[in-house]
Parts: C-alpha cells; sequence; structure tokens
C-alpha cells in the first residue's frame, strides 16, 4: 500500500456529507453561519446545556454491569464503585427483559447469562444493599418490562427511606427502538407506547427528579442506521412518546425535562461531534418552537453517549482499548453528561472486572491527564467543525421530513418498513467492508492472518440459575399469595380499562408478585408483539 | 435439486435480541440466489424444527449473540434427526467462541461461522455441502 492517499478522492462520511480538504469561514457563512451555536448554557444549547458543564461537574462515568444473580451483581457494583465509577447502569438478563420468570421455561439456559436475573422486590433489595442511591445514581437497562422494574426500583427505594419525590435515576423505556435493534419488545406497539405514556405520567406525578425515559438512537445505529438517522429516528421517537404524554393532559414542561437520550460514539471523530452539537440546538428548537416548552429543562438534550460496540471488531480484540479511548475522547468533545465504554473483550463476551476498569480508566484519564474536563465546548469555532455541524443539522432535518412524508416512526415500525430499511444499510455496510470500501483497522487492512485470541471469557454458572429459581420459590413460599393474587387481578383490569398501570404495578411490587406473573397479566390484556418480517 | 433454488432458513434462537447479524446474512444469501426464510426472534428448538421440516429447506441457519447456543444445539439435533432432517446441512454463526467449535461439530453443525466471517465464505459453504 502506498503512503500516499489520492487526493483527488472523494471523502463522503457516513451521514452523506461531503467532506473537504480545508475549510474556511466562507464554509460556515455558506452552510448557515453561527447563527445556532450560542452560548453554552443558553438556547440553543449547541455548544452544551450547562454554562461550565464539566468544569463544575465532571461526566458520571457509568458502566454496563450485571450478571448472574443480585449478590453476583451487588459485589460488581460495589467493585466499580470503589473503582471511581459515579453511577450505575444495570444489566438485566434475557428472561427479565422479556418478562420471564426464572423458572419459565423459555427461560432456560438464559437465567443470569448476559445480566443480573430479577424476579421479585427480594432481588432488588439485595442487588442494592450497601448502595447509596443519593450518592450514585442508577440506569436501568430496561424496555418491554420497564414499567415494572421501574415499579420495583422505587419501592425498593421506599422501603430503604428514600423520599420518592427526591429520588433521581433513569429507566430505559425506550420501546420502540427495540422493535427496530435490540429486540425486548413484549407487547403490541400502541400498548407498549401506551405502557412509556404511563411511566412518563406516573413520575411526573409521584417521582419528578426521575427520569423515566432515555430515548435510544444508540441500538438504531448499532442496527445500520448513518449517525444522522441516529439522531432523526431518535427524536422522532421521542415526539412519539412526547405526544402520547400530552393527550394525557400534561403540560410539556411537567415532564419533558425529564426524557433523556442514549446516543453512539463510534465511527469518524468529526462527524460525531458534529453530530452531538447539531442534535442539541435541533432538540432545543423542537421542543421550544414546534412544543411550546418555556422551561429551558424541557429544551435540554441531556444524554448518555456510550458503547461504541458496533465499531469494534472481533479481529485484533487488544485495538478495541484504544478505539475505546478515542470514543471516549469523542464522547468528551461531544458535551455528554454520562458516559459509559464498551470494554475491549466485548465482541466476544461480558466484561471482566479487568476490563471494566481499563474502559473506567480510559474515562478517568480524559479528566485527570488530558483536560478535556477543563474547558467546555473546546471544537467550537473551527471552520470545519462548525460547517458540519451545520450541515449533519439539516441532514437530521431531512430525514425526519422524510420520516413524517411516509407516515411517521410509529406507522413505519408498526409495518416493519423502519426495520427493514434499517437493515438494508447494515447488509451495504457489511459489503463495503468484505470489499474494503469502507476502511476497519485488523478487519479489511493491517489484518493478521493468524490471530492468536487471548480473551478471558465470563464463567457462565449453570448452579446460578438453579438457585435463582430456589430463591424464587421460597419467596413464594413466604409471601402472602391471596394479597399477590388480588394485586394482579387489579392490574389487569386496570389494563384492561386502559388505566394508567403503575399505581398498579407498586403495589403488586410490594407483594412480591414476579416479573413473569405481572408481564402475563399484562399480556392477558394487551396481547403479544407479533414481528413483521419484511426485507 | 437442480431445477429448485437452494432454500435456506435463517433462525434466531432464544431471547436473543441482537438480529441485525442474521438479518444481513439473509440479505446476503438471497443476494447470491437462495430462497431465503427467515424466522424472527425468539425461536424454541421445537420451532425451528418444525420450520425446517414445513419449508423443506436443505440449510438450517442459526445466529447467537448471547452465548446459549450449546444448549439449544444440542436440543435441537434430537428434533431435527426425529424429523429425519439429519441429511440437510446444519449452520451457526454469530458469538460462537472457539471453545465450542469442535462440540458444535460432533453434534453436526458443520458450518460454523463466528463474527467476521464474510457473506461470500457462507454462500460458498452452501454451494458445496449442498448437492
Amino acid at each position: 500500500m502506498s503512503a500516499d492517499r489520492p487526493t483527488q478522492r472523494r471523502v463522503v462520511n457516513e451521514s452523506g456529507i461531503e467532506i473537504k480538504t480545508v475549510y474556511t469561514a466562507e464554509d460556515v457563512e455558506a452552510t448557515g453561519g453561527l447563527q445556532h451555536v450560542g452560548d453554552p448554557g443558553q438556547y440553543p444549547f449547541t455548544r452544551g446545556i450547562h454554562a461550565q458543564m464539566y468544569r463544575k461537574r465532571p461526566w458520571t462515568m457509568r458502566q454496563y454491569a450485571g450478571f448472574g444473580n443480585a449478590h453476583d451483581t451487588n459485589q460488581r457494583f460495589k467493585y466499580l464503585i470503589a473503582n471511581g465509577q459515579t453511577g450505575l447502569n444495570v444489566a438485566f438478563d434475557l428472561p427479565t427483559q422479556i418478562g420471564f420468570d426464572s423458572d419459565d421455561p423459555m427461560a432456560e439456559g438464559e437465567v443470569g447469562r448476559v445480566g443480573m436475573a430479577i424476579d421479585t422486590l427480594r432481588d432488588f433489595e439485595i442487588a442494592f444493599d450497601g448502595i447509596d442511591l443519593d450518592a450514585i445514581t442508577v440506569s436501568l437497562t430496561i424496555n418491554g418490562a420497564a414499567a415494572i422494574l421501574i415499579a420495583m426500583f422505587l419501592v425498593m427505594a421506599e422501603k430503604r427511606g428514600y423520599d420518592v419525590k427526591k429520588l433521581r435515576g433513569t429507566a430505559q423505556n425506550d420501546i420502540l427502538k427495540e422493535f427496530i435493534g435490540r429486540g425486548t419488545w413484549i407487547f403490541p406497539v400502541e400498548h407498549s407506547i401506551r405502557l412509556v405514556g404511563d411511566t412518563i405520567e406516573y413520575c411526573a406525578q409521584h417521582a419528578p427528579k426521575y427520569s423515566p425515559v432515555s430515548v435510544c438512537g444508540y441500538h438504531i445505529r448499532e442496527s445500520g442506521a448513518n449517525p444522522a438517522q441516529e439522531m432523526a429516528y431518535a427524536f422522532c421517537i421521542a415526539k412519539a412518546y412526547a405526544d402520547e404524554t400530552l393527550k394525557r393532559g400534561l403540560a410539556i414542561d411537567e415532564f419533558a425535562g425529564r426524557l433523556s437520550f442514549n446516543f453512539n460514539i463510534f465511527g469518524n471523530l468529526f462527524e460525531q461531534v458534529a453530530k452531538f452539537r447539531a442534535a442539541r440546538g435541533l432538540w432545543a428548537r423542537i421542543m421550544k418552537e414546534e412544543y411550546g416548552a418555556q422551561d429551558p429543562g424541557s429544551m435540554w438534550m441531556r444524554m448518555i453517549a456510550a458503547g461504541g460496540g458496533g465499531g469494534l471488531t472481533h479481529e485484533q480484540p487488544e485495538l478495541n482499548i484504544v478505539r475505546g479511548a478515542y470514543y471516549a475522547l469523542i464522547s468528551a468533545l461531544s458535551g455528554t453528561q454520562t458516559m459509559a465504554l464498551c470494554s475491549y473483550d466485548e465482541a466476544y463476551t461480558i466484561p471482566t472486572e479487568y476490563s471494566a476498569r481499563i474502559s473506567l480508566r480510559t474515562m478517568q484519564m480524559l479528566v485527570e491527564e488530558m483536560g478535556l474536563a477543563d474547558t467546555v465546548d473546546p471544537l467550537a469555532g473551527s471552520w470545519f467543525v462548525e460547517t458540519l455541524t451545520n450541515q449533519m443539522r439539516d441532514k437530521m432535518v431531512e430525514i425526519m421530513a422524510d420520516i413524517d412524508a411516509r407516515g411517521g416512526i410509529v406507522k413505519q415500525i408498526a409495518d416493519g418498513t423502519a426495520q427493514a430499511a434499517v437493515s438494508a444499510q447494515a447488509y451495504q455496510m457489511q459489503r463495503r467492508i468484505e470489499t474494503g470500501d469502507f476502511r476497519k483497522v485488523g478487519v479489511n487492512c493491517y489484518r493478521i492472518e493468524e490471530e492468536d485470541h487471548d480473551v478471558e471469557f465470563h464463567p457462565y454458572d449453570e448452579a446460578d440459575a438453579k438457585a435463582q429459581v430456589d430463591a424464587l420459590n421460597k419467596v413464594r413460599a413466604e409471601r402472602d399469595n391471596a394479597q399477590v393474587a388480588a394485586a394482579l387481578d387489579r392490574l389487569e383490569k386496570d389494563a384492561r380499562a386502559g388505566v394508567n398501570v403503575m399505581p398498579a404495578l407498586v403495589d403488586a411490587v410490594r407483594t412480591y408478585a414476579s416479573v413473569g406473573e405481572m408481564t402475563q397479566r399484562l399480556v392477558a390484556a394487551f396481547g403479544r408483539y407479533r414481528e413483521p418480517i419484511v426485507f | 435439486m437442480t431445477d429448485r433454488r437452494i432454500r435456506v432458513l435463517i433462525a434466531k434462537p432464544g431471547l436473543d435480541g441482537h438480529d441485525q447479524g442474521a438479518k444481513i446474512v439473509v440479505r446476503g444469501l438471497m443476494a447470491a440466489g437462495f430462497e431465503v426464510i427467515y424466522t424472527g426472534l425468539r425461536q424454541t428448538p421445537i420451532a425451528v424444527a418444525n420450520a425446517a421440516l414445513e419449508e423443506g429447506v436443505d440449510v438450517i441457519g442459526l445466529s447467537s449473540m448471547a452465548g446459549s447456543h450449546m444448549p439449544f444445539c444440542r436440543k435441537l439435533k434430537v428434533l431435527l434427526e426425529e424429523r429425519g432432517l439429519q441429511d440437510k446441512v446444519w449452520m451457526i454463526g454469530g458469538n460462537v467462541p472457539a471453545s465450542d467449535h469442535a462440540e458444535l461439530r460432533q453434534l453436526g453443525f458443520t458450518g460454523i461461522f463466528p463474527t467476521s466471517s464474510k457473506l461470500d465464505e457462507i454462500a460458498a459453504f452452501i454451494k458445496e455441502q449442498v448437492k
């Protein structure tokens, strides 16, 4: 391979924007100037939602963690906190995420495998034992069963003496993206949206500091969307939840400030930074101009910039440590509120303590050694970055208009066309990688043909699953089963009646009803989603 | 066999929802000229075995990313054999660690395509195996 790159080669970023060799002030002017920039902490918040950003408080470090049972996970949480992690990001096993108890036949072989198994409130009590929920905020990565797990978290905190009115924390609870990527749906689309509305409405009234939804462009990007589409899809989905909540008579400023976002950080550095800056301004504009929000907090695109799993490689996995460092840099330059990194071994297994610690240290280095927490939005004013920010904003607006013109995001998800569009792009990207048109170091260039991978696999212990089932049976034997049955009957009745199910869920959780039992009652009322197969 | 296209079943076993890879393989195999039936998510062993029989496929392919493939494959082997599908080509791809490959081959999964396999390799394997 020649060291010289052909200068005549067209360079186009993933979002479809052509990149020039040199940028000047004229490029900024030609794309809309600096009118969308403003100051940090001021509308439209392009430079950051807070005036002082990391100077006042560095981003929250929140590695995704959880496996086995609540005891195992509690230990990992404490390990991460002892190593300087400032928030928790809880991984649940697939049966929990999809609403099956650990003894359900569908759960066989899956209990505690990719996250922590939760059956009843008892598991939550164990998982968070000894963790100060005022000092460490908790993010629950839960979607299909989110309403149930939010209820469980609130009841657990309340039982431990926390004032739920002041309790902070986040649930992912973005079911629409689960239909496009990640796949932990349970109920049909319309009922799924209703449940999201129930959680937002309930939290606005009872747990106003809690963030009940984190809208995820992240997984749509992982499923094949480009960076501009990632933001456009997420904003269309966030608007669908806002519309659902407004239908219930809440005012936008009563809940919009607690909506948050989860975005991806792999890919071209400048494209990602411009993506985040542009999106912050766009979301503020949508909230202010389309929704009439008055409270600046309603206009903030609060986010976790996370993962980068789609950019990590199976080949030469140790290079993922380096990629992780660049992704962390992207996040810091992008003004994120929270950061989480995929660990270098995640193309193989769930992270070990060792690999999770490397990710944590990567983020800490940016704060302690590299000066990334010292100055707000350090790339502002770069002719290139400001031009690209303007162009990315235009792209996002164009994509959102296109989604709306084709019936809107909810319709496209329900009929499977959104899924098909995203997966078609994933296929095109795979082809580009296989032909070498899109370069991946270690994959289609600078390969090592005979790789000797030395990745330590996280052990899976079948005995853990058995112990989890035993623990569930013990809870079932000890609880007041008449009380449980009454609470479940009320839950199903409220679900059928179209009443907000959160109060009934909170009461059912208190009786130690299980995730599977509550899900079954909701399925009885709502039915199950049937996946459209569209290519 | 020459007058009809090779039929391939691509299934997502268990509760794993990561279907990006499965869908890429579906598209890649369609582009390579195969007829492809995709099951969607959350297939049980019996659902996969029944689909393979009803669809009359030549190839049964699983895509697994979340680690529960070994117990699934052990069950599926028995069910496929009960349906007389032992002469079909059995394949698995995704996050399948090298330490599992020997047992998978022993069970009858002759095509093993871990993460980072190429679409052309998968298509070539099928063409070679389906007589």
